[in-house]
């Protein structure tokens, strides 16, 4: 009976054929190295979905965020394996991407006709790190405080600008409840779904191009 | 894996990835119900024994007004709640004791003692109801809530048990 129903969506569907593109595409001969684009669309999922969880009981304001973490931490049944996963998936997902950059590069794999893959790649990096900043405030203790005081200071320093960026950042001259604030919108919706559009269109184009075969002795 | 008795490396690979990955997947996933249910199954306490006050102190055919404040905990967040209620000694008999809750039964609000009227009148719907708690008038679905439970204890402090609800 399954294997009717399967068939059934299967014909309208196409599932073999995206199954083919998607999963059983024809590769050269790869390794390991091949594997980290993979692993960084895994981490962002597992950080996405850790994420849904935290928002659970988490609370972006001054007065609640440290309290609703430490609760989180000590109280809720696995909130230490939720956030721990969370905490160490984002260290983890900004090395994977950044090793998975240096992997096209060491492979010259972002040459014609994959230029716009790595255009893409970058800001999908980019990205990545904008995902660090804004939720390294979120637990709102003294290392998140000072290390975005840190941070936006250091935007502040870009000519002419500067100081617009750091205001923006901020919402104000000073690190406050807005700041906290916008820095979880971002986290949460902004950045995630801008993420999510760009891996889309990253995925599209490395099913469309294939992937590169290594540079061998010739070449 | 045709007519072979033997595992194919390719099927032997696509068992041990799905069997350890969905071991992962169930290992972290099952957690989370529990993360998603905790607070919900958690016990708020919130009950324990009261000390009202000396028993010698309390008149005898009148109501004796009290009231107390507990503290309850929700996640990181500490709410307190102030409760009252009245105790009538009907004799010289410690036990022949009669604690109502000052919680009218009708909307919650606070009911008082009139002397006059000898009942307790709710200002909020002029409900009134009677030295034992009776509903004598007014709106009121059952009578004053009872704290059945209470002691006397060695230093003839009178103590009422709490309970949530």
């Amino acid at each position: 009976m399954w294997q009717k129903i399967y068939q059934w969506l299967d014909e309208r569907l196409g599932l073999q054929d995206l199954y083919k593109s998607f999963l059983d595409r024809p590769e050269p001969k790869g390794n390991w190295w091949n594997t980290l684009g993979s692993a960084s669309l895994f981490l962002f999922l597992l950080q996405g979905a850790t994420g849904i969880f935290l928002t659970i009981y988490y609370t972006p304001s001054p007065d609640h965020a440290y309290d609703s973490i430490t609760y989180i931490m000590n109280d809720v049944a696995f909130g230490w394996l939720i956030r721990g996963i969370h905490h160490w998936g984002a260290t983890l997902m900004v090395l994977v991407v950044f090793i998975h950059m240096l992997r096209v590069f060491v492979t010259a794999s972002y040459k014609y006709p994959r230029e716009l893959t790595w255009i893409i790649g970058v800001g999908l990096l980019l990205l990545t790190l904008g995902m660090g900043f804004t939720g390294y405030l979120l637990p709102w203790n003294q290392r998140s405080y000072w290390a975005t005081m840190v941070g936006t200071q250091i935007a502040g320093t870009a000519p002419l600008i500067g100081e617009f960026i750091k205001r923006t950042l901020r919402a104000g001259s000073d690190l406050s409840a807005l700041t906290l604030q916008r820095f979880f919108s971002g986290h949460i919706w902004w950045l995630p779904l801008l993420l999510m559009l760009l891996i889309g269109v990253h995925i599209y184009l490395v099913v469309r191009h294939g992937e590169s075969q290594f540079p061998g002795k010739d070449d | 894996m045709t007519d072979s008795k033997h595992l194919s490396r390719r099927d032997f690979l696509k068992f041990t990835t799905g069997a350890i990955g969905g071991a992962i997947t169930i290992s972290v996933a099952l957690p989370t119900i529990g993360y998603l249910l905790d607070p919900a199954l958690r016990k708020q306490g919130g009950e324990g024994w009261i000390t009202i006050g000396k028993l010698d102190e309390i008149p005898i055919g009148t109501p004796y007004p009290f009231s107390f404040t507990r503290t309850k905990v929700n996640g990181w967040e500490r709410t307190s709640s102030t409760y009252g209620g009245f105790v009538l000694r009907r004799s010289e008999d410690p036990n022949d004791l009669f604690i109502l809750s000052s919680r009218c039964t009708h909307l919650s609000c606070r009911v008082n003692w009139n002397e006059e009227a000898q009942a307790y009148i709710c200002p909020c719907h002029d409900a009134k109801f009677s030295k034992e708690g009776e509903v004598l008038d007014g709106p009121p679905p059952r009578p004053l809530d009872r704290y059945d439970e209470f002691e006397i204890d060695e230093e003839g402090n009178l103590r009422i048990f709490f309970r949530e609800g």
